[in-house]
């Protein structure tokens, strides 16, 4: 186990200083913006000397490392400073918006991921049958459409006849039970979209498999094809699958924008795109970073599950 | 009762899909097998030797399908049986033992795991029962620490316990019938001989029938009672040991008995100066040391033969002399001037001195290009050799190497056998003009007839062009074909070196003693009374 930690540790400190890289190039890029936060807040209307005390009050005329400085410690704390536009803290605007975002993604990941692996394993089992085929074909139809068209198409079906809201609105108040009805839309619509990518990969990564002399032995062991594949193919594969996984849910979680917008889901995507058009720097920021280390930490995980996987890589010697 | 055959196959016949049509592999083929009876199956690769034995079990491999004839095990009709009923023989009643176990054991399972899993799902023991029996079976192959080696991982074993330990696997449920596909093809000498013993023994214990596949005949007269022999699908001809050593009937089989006929004439000793001189060469692998003050020279117009198990340094001191690995010490002479230790600081004419020819043709060729630019592209880049003069190069070269230019200049690898595609090596290797040519390995993945035509093709090469050989290998039969130097190692040094009528003499250093006796030699008895004088020296 020794050398799983030292593994770990050293993954960890990569990811954090590919978080740093990103925090420069996110700080970075809004100060490229033409302007600066003062003429931003102020408008076109703003006289120099109104400027000349905001810039003065929001410490702009400090060189940009002393302002990244402060940005990045304030941010390691959880302070991510003040919105432009609306004053509050930007803390306590992306808390219940990123635990509103997660719930959505974890919603969506609970239904898409045993869903694809039982249908990638169920593909590779009857593979060249009818099963694989219109299984194949669906998924790939499903990831085909636009993520909005398999929204609005939903909502034909399953808002106009009364099934499911349209609109999700919830609040930290409401009831679990409460919060998986109403938000039972937008993750079925995500659950389309991802589940085509996993389950192919799954379908493919045992297919890989079932070629070799291990599998052969198998067989000539008298197992049978479900056990071939669930004992002696899938622990093998599960490496490319879970990496597969780890990135569709960085996706659940980062490249949910629009699914939030058709159903007006108090998500964290949502927040930026609001953000982005009231020109609030900000808070896109934060959202930036945020999203990056969703990014960091699913792809960790990923290589340290698909580690323990491996005897080979556990066990050495 | 008894005369009832434990495994009866009738005018079987075994397609494989080519493309649209089916191809005939198996082209009606009888076999009987008596319980408690070893045959041998002998024949080149192709000659469709796995396909039989697999097709004992009613299995036919992805691509390939029974087209006639009737299989019959212990009064089961196995082409008519449904899967469930085959599944339920497969592991129990007959087992198989694959070539390659590093390949064969499942990399995510323990042994043992890998062991009781047959036990299980046929429902003969329990888990406990499977496995403090594996233990016993683990004891009886004679596997280090059978108590505990159960609980590692394949990759955490090596290939010849790995083999032993599939043996065992395959004894598990006490199977009537086991089928043996080249369990010691991949092993040294030296550890083919515990695992022969270790299968001879178990087999003989339980009394099971088997069917041992294999192309050496040495191993065969060891293992066998009766050896029938295959020749493309079809019988040539089956007789019981001692009498198809002693007196082969068919000309194919007299033809496989003379193959190492093949003999190189004696050199006189060299009084030239060496062309390559290795000179107290030391290397590691990172920390983990592989060679250890390693000495020797290569003459031009001789062979030196680099003898030893895998793993004793053999390869890696080729990856040495060609510069692939520098070494930690010593150094490497080219016409008696030292070479820079790394292949990135010689220069293009000292790197042409020196060709390499490997193991694996199959792998070692581009799949993509023809032949005219596989063996052109040397030529091109170490002589400059352009247009019309590269052409005239290559074709010289496909003549030198007896392949006619005409048919095989636009060929790609996959339109070639496996004999071939190593003349295509050897080619590319004398394209560059070299004084040295390492050989590692070149006739180890090829049969003994091919292998014969590839060692003939070298020694006429040399004897035209005067090169200096550098033949890796284990197979201490290719050594007395054409060798004139030896160098034995071990654990990465050299145990002994000489002409090679001096090595071969007693008497020997301990280690060159073990290797020679190791050789199987073509006598029915020789495993049994080898291993009698073994015992009683301990």
């Amino acid at each position: 186990m020794h050398a799983v930690l030292k593994m770990i540790a050293q993954r960890l400190a990569l990811g954090a200083l590919t978080l740093f890289v990103v925090s420069i190039v996110i700080f970075g890029a809004t100060e490229l913006l033409p302007g600066d936060l003062a003429s931003a807040i102020l408008g076109q209307s703003a006289t120099p000397e109104t400027l000349a005390a905001l810039r003065a009050q929001l410490g702009l005329n400090d060189p940009a490392p002393v302002r990244y400085w402060a940005w990045l410690t304030g941010a390691l704390q959880g302070d991510f400073g003040v919105s432009l536009a609306t004053r509050r803290p930007i803390a306590d605007m992306i808390e219940q918006r990123l635990g509103n975002t997660l719930f959505l993604a974890l919603y969506a990941a609970a239904l898409a991921v045993p869903l694809a692996l039982v249908l990638g394993i169920l593909a590779a089992l009857w593979r060249n049958t009818i099963f694989d085929r219109v299984a194949n074909a669906g998924a790939l139809s499903a990831i085909s459409f636009p993520e909005f068209f398999v929204a609005y198409i939903l909502v034909l079906w399953l808002a106009q006849s009364g099934y499911f809201p349209s609109m999700v609105r919830i609040s930290p108040a409401s009831s679990l039970a409460d919060k998986l009805y109403m938000s039972f839309l937008p993750a079925l619509t995500l659950t389309l979209v991802v589940t085509a990518h996993m389950m192919r990969m799954t379908r493919a990564a045992i297919i890989n498999l079932m070629a070799s002399p291990y599998i052969e032995m198998a067989r000539l062991k008298g197992a049978s094809p479900l056990r071939i594949v669930l004992r002696h193919a899938l622990p093998n594969a599960l490496a490319p699958i879970i990496n597969v996984i780890a990135l569709n849910l960085a996706y659940l979680i980062t490249g949910v924008v629009v699914v939030e917008v058709v159903f007006v889901y108090p998500g964290l995507g949502q927040l930026m795109v609001d953000s982005v058009a009231k020109r609030d720097i900000a808070v896109v920021q934060a959202i930036a970073l945020i999203f990056a280390s969703a990014y960091v930490l699913l792809n960790l995980t990923a290589d340290v599950l698909s580690t323990l996987t491996n005897p080979r890589l556990m066990k050495r010697g | 009762m008894t005369d009832t055959p434990l495994l009866s196959i009738r005018d079987l016949h075994i397609e494989g899909r080519a493309g649209e049509a089916w191809l005939p592999i198996i082209k009606g083929v009888d076999l009987t097998l008596h319980r408690g009876e070893v045959l041998g199956l002998i024949g080149e690769s192709g000659a469709g030797k796995s396909t039989l034995g697999l097709a004992a079990m009613g299995y036919a491999r992805d691509g390939c399908r029974i087209s006639g004839g009737e299989i019959v095990f212990d009064g089961i009709d196995l082409r008519s049986a449904s899967e469930r009923r085959k599944r339920s023989l497969r592991g129990r009643r007959i087992a198989y033992v694959a070539q390659s176990a590093a390949a064969s054991f499942n990399p995510a399972h323990k042994l043992i795991d890998q062991y009781a899993e047959a036990p299980l799902f046929h429902e003969v023991m329990t888990r406990a029962q499977a496995q403090s029996d594996a233990v016993k079976l683990y004891d009886k192959m004679r596997l280090p620490n059978p108590a505990e080696i159960g609980f590692r991982y394949p990759h955490q074993v090596s290939g010849g316990q790995l083999q032993r330990a599939m043996t065992a696997m395959a004894m598990a449920c006490r199977p009537d019938l086991i089928i043996f596909d080249e369990p010691t093809t991949a092993l040294d000498v030296t550890t083919q001989i515990e695992v022969l013993a270790a299968i001879r023994d178990i087999v003989r214990q339980f009394d099971t029938a088997a069917i041992y596949i294999t192309h050496d005949l040495a191993v065969v007269a060891q293992m066998a009672d009766r050896i029938k022999i295959l020749l493309r699908g079809e019988q040539v001809e089956e007789a019981d040991t001692r009498t198809m050593l002693a007196a082969p009937r068919a000309a194919y089989t007299k033809s496989l008995w003379a193959v190492r006929s093949f003999a190189r004439a004696l050199q006189p000793p060299a009084t030239d100066a060496p062309i390559v001189s290795v000179r107290g060469v030391t290397a590691a692998y990172g920390k983990t040391p592989v060679l250890h003050n390693v000495s020797f020279d290569i003459h031009a117009g001789r062979t030196v033969a680099v003898v030893g198990e895998s793993g004793s340094g053999k390869s890696t001191t080729a990856r040495v002399i060609t510069g692939l690995l520098p070494p930690t010490a010593g150094e490497v002479l080219l016409d008696g001037k030292a070479l820079p230790p790394d292949y990135r600081a010689r220069s293009r004419a000292q790197l042409r001195q020196c060709q390499m020819i490997y193991q694996m043709a199959d792998t070692a060729l581009n799949p993509k290009l023809p032949l005219r630019e596989i063996i052109g592209r040397p030529a091109e880049m170490y002589l400059g050799l352009k247009g019309r003069a590269l052409r005239e190069r290559v074709r010289a070269l496909l003549d030198m190497i007896e392949l006619e230019p005409d048919a095989y200049i636009d060929r790609l690898p996959g339109e070639l056998s496996g004999g071939q595609k190593q003349r295509i090596g050897i080619a590319r290797a004398l394209a560059a003009d070299p004084q040295v040519v390492i050989c590692d390995e070149v006739t180890s993945a090829l049969d003994q007839i091919v292998q014969e035509g590839i060692l003939r093709l070298l020694d006429k090469l040399q004897g035209e062009l005067g090169l200096a050989y550098m033949f890796i290998t284990h197979d201490l039969a290719t050594v007395r074909a054409i060798a004139d130097d030896v160098v034995v190692m071990q654990h990465g040094a050299i145990v002994e070196q000489g002409a090679k009528a001096q090595v071969f003499a007693p008497p020997h250093a301990p280690y060159t003693e073990l290797l020679l006796s190791s050789v199987p030699e073509m006598h029915p008895d020789w495993l049994s009374n080898l291993l009698a004088a073994r015992q009683s020296q301990t």
